[in-house]
């Protein structure tokens, strides 16, 4: 099949438009069938991209599976997979079927729901594999409609607030990235990925309304381009949209959210920052390392005084996502795959939590961490589930948190020691806010009036955990199915890297890291 | 005059026949009973006369330069043609319903059609003044149709004030450039200024003329007339207004800036760009804390005219095909988005408040989805053809060397994208409060769902115009 990407991409959009055009009707059937077309169109999706995973040779460094075709306005409909971008295809295609079986207790206008949903998986799916530089953006803004209306339709009290500021603060960011899209699209000729990794933007310093930029042009698509994607990582300090459209939004909105949307941000380090602007990346490296520890250690006090669950996953996930630009910004073998395998393990991990959440908040509707205490004695095999992913959370060793971090530290360590000695502080901050909010929501007595009667994981929900457990697992006891298949592509990444730096700039950030 | 003059003035000559004949036919016999048959009949002329238009080629002159034909010229007039039968045919129903819609109304819609099809056709100062008045005299009427109520005068009323002020600017600036340059004609000015640059006295003659041109685009500092004109006309006339003089007023300001100026770009482009600039930004803040959504709708096309300006002030044949573009897009979401407005009816009487949108997605799916889909667009949002009218002018901008006006426009569009973003609130996330129906004819309802479609789909080929934009901006930049 020559267009396997583009039937993946598209096949949720061809379900959401069935949906929008040939369901009728607002009663009970109707929403059952929206739930089982929406499934069944996520799995079909899945299934189809086991064939990219099978068919993919991860030796080959270069993108495969490409399908081009002409365009608007000079553009190029041009779609393709590499080993960095191969297992977020996966990631979102395997997430998606269980955000939809998770939503299966949605009650207001399922139908639209399961609309924007199915949308939202072709847009990310879209972005992943995007191989010029509009039809990136076109997938990478288009995503916000739909969360927009996730959040403002089926969110919870504060709604309004939190989608604008979704809204708003990721596309004042997206707005610069375009601009500086504009500028590589005129210098280089084309707005292909490969046209455009291949040439090499201007890097010498200039000075700018009196101010001198080291890196010139590089530098300044670089923090155009950062601009973007420090927003949707989130980055401190630009994190603070986050908090709140996690809270706001329903469960599964949450879990699209961190398990998939943040990755976009990171990917887009690794697709455009590194390859396109290697002198501004060895300019900024060393700022952005340190802005990473300090989101690592900041993020994770604050979630020390959440009172709401949500709230504290959510600042868990600022905090997690430091550790993945530490990682890239290390600029080392251990760093990449450390970033890229953090980001794949935490849209699991960070996904369950986010779950784990949904399932007390659909039986007692509060995310107050002060309303629960003592669940374990109700709820044993959620005790179990909700314990296993917080373990995993704090990077314990068997799951798959565990070799992110550690990867990130070791290449953390290698860039610079001090930045690595701060982050690793992190790893225990996380361990007492994780076992803090396990302990106040599962151990003590269970003393609360209305939790007597809670009951515990129906087997649908046991069902949406049990391939989420298993994924944490395995890729904790056999990480190299992960870091063989990005293992070339983050070497060939590397080797252009390095050899796109000057080799004064090598030896002045050699001396000054020492 | 010859035989090969009117033969290029044909379609002018035709609609203005055709007006002159409806207004005595209409006079003589049934008046007000008449204009449904009028309205109807207005716009299929239109169209047939757009068809005719559009099947042209080659650029020809007549009257000794004073009328020109080409590639441009076709391309905006069958943009205005479509847009002007389009309102009509959309505003028809709401006008009737509100007893105003007098047999006048689609004659002088007609007749400024005529007016703004001169406008961009002009190839000499006199011509388009002729053109321009003829389209304004017809606009200041049909501003104040509604002569019962205040607001309608009243818009009729400053409309016609300070339009008439701008002529009195445009033609004390043609007067100087006529002096400096000592013709009228576009080719003699064109000549007058081959160094590059224009005297000091036609350059201040050139800044008369462009400020009149900047009122008839309604570009900041000379906007005040619009959101007043456009609350106050009746809706269906603010969709007209919002429309085909915007599309003509735009072609009319490239015509003169690249026939009569083209010698001396980079003596108008900065104040171009700089009004571009303005019109952007105050067209974003100042929409955000209007509730009538007329009004809101007035600096949301103020916005909009700073970004298709952002094209001219580029200077390039790049810049004139990516504004055409973004002229093109921006009346196809503004016609489906008045198609909505003017049908917003609480008890039979127009509502113009945006918070009565309230909950509509609840009772009018199809309708609110057609209207986010629109919101979207013009916010700029991909996959919507808003996005790629400003993506083109955004190139065209960087291309020409002003990379700061591009990044001055996207912050300016995040500005805007928040008004926008505010009428989907309301209609999805809004409180349950008294509602407002949308009362639609089944023209009104096509309209919205075509442009909702166009706005939707057009990603995949643009529709194709990007070849006649390109061929009518190569026709007028030389």
């Amino acid at each position: 099949m020559n267009n396997l990407l583009s039937i993946i991409t598209f096949l949720p959009l061809v379900a959401a438009v069935i949906l929008a055009l040939f369901l009728r009707g607002d009663d009970e059937a109707a929403a059952r069938n929206a739930k089982w077309l929406a499934l069944a169109a996520t799995v079909a999706t899945f299934l189809f991209s086991l064939l990219v995973l099978t068919g993919f040779d991860s030796a080959n460094t270069g993108y495969q599976f490409v399908e081009e075709g002409d365009w608007i306005m000079g553009l190029k409909y041009k779609m393709g997979v590499d080993g960095i971008s191969v297992l977020f295809v996966m990631l979102t295609t395997f997430m998606m079927p269980l955000t939809i079986w998770a939503s299966w207790g949605v009650k207001t206008r399922v139908k639209e729901y399961m609309i924007a949903f199915l949308l939202l998986e072709t847009l990310m799916l879209g972005v992943f594999m995007a191989l010029d530089l509009v039809l990136f953006y076109l997938f990478f803004e288009a995503g916000l409609i739909p969360m927009f209306l996730i959040i403002g339709i089926w969110g919870g009290a504060n709604r309004i607030y939190a989608s604008f500021k979704f809204f708003l603060y990721t596309f004042i960011g997206s707005v610069l990235m375009l601009v500086a899209m504009v500028y590589m699209a005129l210098e280089v000729g084309s707005t292909d990925f490969e046209m455009l990794a291949n040439h090499q933007f201007d890097s010498h310093s200039f000075s700018l309304l009196g101010l001198q930029i080291a890196g010139g042009i590089q530098t300044l698509l670089f923090l155009a381009f950062f601009a973007s994607f420090a927003v949707k990582m989130p980055m401190w300090p630009v994190h603070t949209w986050l908090p709140d459209a996690h809270v706001q939004a329903p469960t599964a909105g949450s879990v699209v959210l961190a398990a998939i949307l943040l990755k976009m941000g990171g990917y887009g380090f690794l697709r455009f920052s590194l390859p396109m602007f290697p002198v501004g990346v060895e300019t900024m490296a060393t700022f952005v390392l340190w802005i990473s520890v300090i989101a690592i250690v900041y993020t994770s006090l604050v979630a020390l005084v959440q009172e709401d669950m949500k709230k504290l996953i959510a600042y868990s996930s600022v905090a997690h996502m430091g550790y993945v630009t530490a990682g890239i910004f290390s600029l080392n073998q251990q760093g990449l795959d450390g970033a890229i395998f953090q980001m794949i393990s935490h849209g699991f991990i960070s996904g369950a939590l986010f779950l784990c959440v949904g399932v007390i908040y659909d039986r007692m509707h509060t995310r107050d961490i002060d309303a629960y205490g003592g669940l374990a004695t109700r709820m044993p095999a959620y005790a179990l589930i909700f314990m296993f992913f917080t373990m995993a959370n704090v990077g314990l060793p068997g799951t798959s948190g565990f070799v992110g971090e550690f990867l990130t530290l070791v290449g953390m360590f290698k860039a610079n020691t001090w930045v690595a000695l701060v982050a690793t502080s992190g790893v225990i901050l996380s361990a007492a806010y994780a076992l803090y909010l396990y302990r106040r929501v599962v151990f003590g007595d269970l003393i609360k009036e209305s939790l007597k009667a809670i009951t515990d994981m129906d087997k649908r929900e046991r069902m949406i955990f049990a391939p989420l457990v298993a994924m944490t697992l395995l890729l904790g006891v056999y990480p190299s199915l992960v870091t063989d298949i990005i293992g070339p592509s983050v070497e060939a990444l590397l080797s252009n890297y390095h050899a796109a730096i000057p080799t004064e700039l090598v030896e002045a950030a050699a001396s000054t890291s020492h | 005059m010859s035989s090969v003059d009117i033969q290029t003035v044909l379609p002018e000559i035709l609609l203005s026949v055709y007006a002159m004949i409806a207004l005595l036919g209409a006079v003589y016999t049934g008046k007000d009973a008449l204009a449904k048959t009028i309205t109807w009949i207005t716009a299929g002329v239109m169209v047939a006369i757009a068809i005719m238009i559009a099947g042209g080629s080659g650029a020809t002159s007549a009257f000794n330069g004073m009328f020109l034909d080409d590639a441009y010229a076709r391309f905006a007039k069958v943009a205005i043609l479509l847009a002007a039968a389009a309102v009509l045919v959309v505003g028809e129903a709401t006008m009737a319903r509100r007893g105003i819609l007098k047999f006048e109304y689609p004659i002088l819609v007609a007749l400024g059609t005529v007016g703004m099809m001169m406008m961009v056709s002009a190839g000499n100062l006199m011509s388009l003044y002729m053109g321009l008045e003829l389209q304004s005299l017809s606009l200041y009427v049909v501003a104040s149709l509604n002569r019962d109520s205040v607001k309608s005068t009243e818009a009729g009323m400053k409309y016609f004030v300070l339009g008439a002020l701008s002529s009195g600017l445009l033609l004390y600036g043609s007067s100087l450039v006529y002096g400096y340059a000592g013709t009228t004609d576009f080719a003699g000015i064109l000549a007058a200024a081959n160094d590059g640059h224009v005297g000091l006295g036609m350059l201040i003659g050139l800044v008369f003329v462009a400020t009149g041109l900047a009122f008839k685009v309604s570009a900041v500092p000379f906007h005040m007339w619009t959101p007043d004109v456009y609350e106050g006309a009746p809706t269906p006339v603010t969709a007209f207004f919002a429309t085909a003089p915007k599309m003509a007023a735009m072609g009319l300001f490239a015509r003169v800036m690249f026939d009569a100026f083209g010698n001396a770009i980079s003596d108008w482009s900065q104040i171009i760009a700089l009004m571009a600039v303005l019109s952007m930004f105050l067209g974003a803040f100042a929409a955000i804390g209007q509730t009538n959504i007329k009004r809101l709708m007035a600096y949301s096309s103020i916005a909009h005219m700073g970004f298709a300006l952002m094209g001219l002030a580029a200077g390039t044949e790049f810049g004139v095909q990516m504004m055409l573009q973004y002229m093109a897009v921006y009346v196809a979401m503004n016609v489906g988005t008045f198609a909505f407005i003017m049908s917003m009816e609480r008890d039979g009487r127009p509502v113009t408040d945006i918070s009565a949108l309230n909950q509509l997605a609840s009772t009018e799916k199809a309708k609110a989805l057609a209207m986010l889909v629109l919101m979207f667009s013009l916010a700029g949002v991909p996959p919507m053809l808003g996005f790629f009218a400003k993506y083109g002018v955004l190139i065209a901008a960087v291309n020409a060397g002003m990379t700061w006006l591009a990044v001055a426009a996207v912050i300016a569009s995040v500005i805007g994208a928040f008004y926008y973003l505010r009428i989907v609130y309301f209609m999805y996330f809004g409180d349950e409060v008294e509602g407002v129906e949308i009362n639609m004819s089944p023209a009104a309802w096509a309209a919205l769902m075509a442009s909702a479609v166009i706005v939707m789909v057009g990603f995949v080929n643009f529709f194709g115009i990007e070849g006649a934009a390109q061929a009518a901006a190569a026709a007028l930049v030389k």
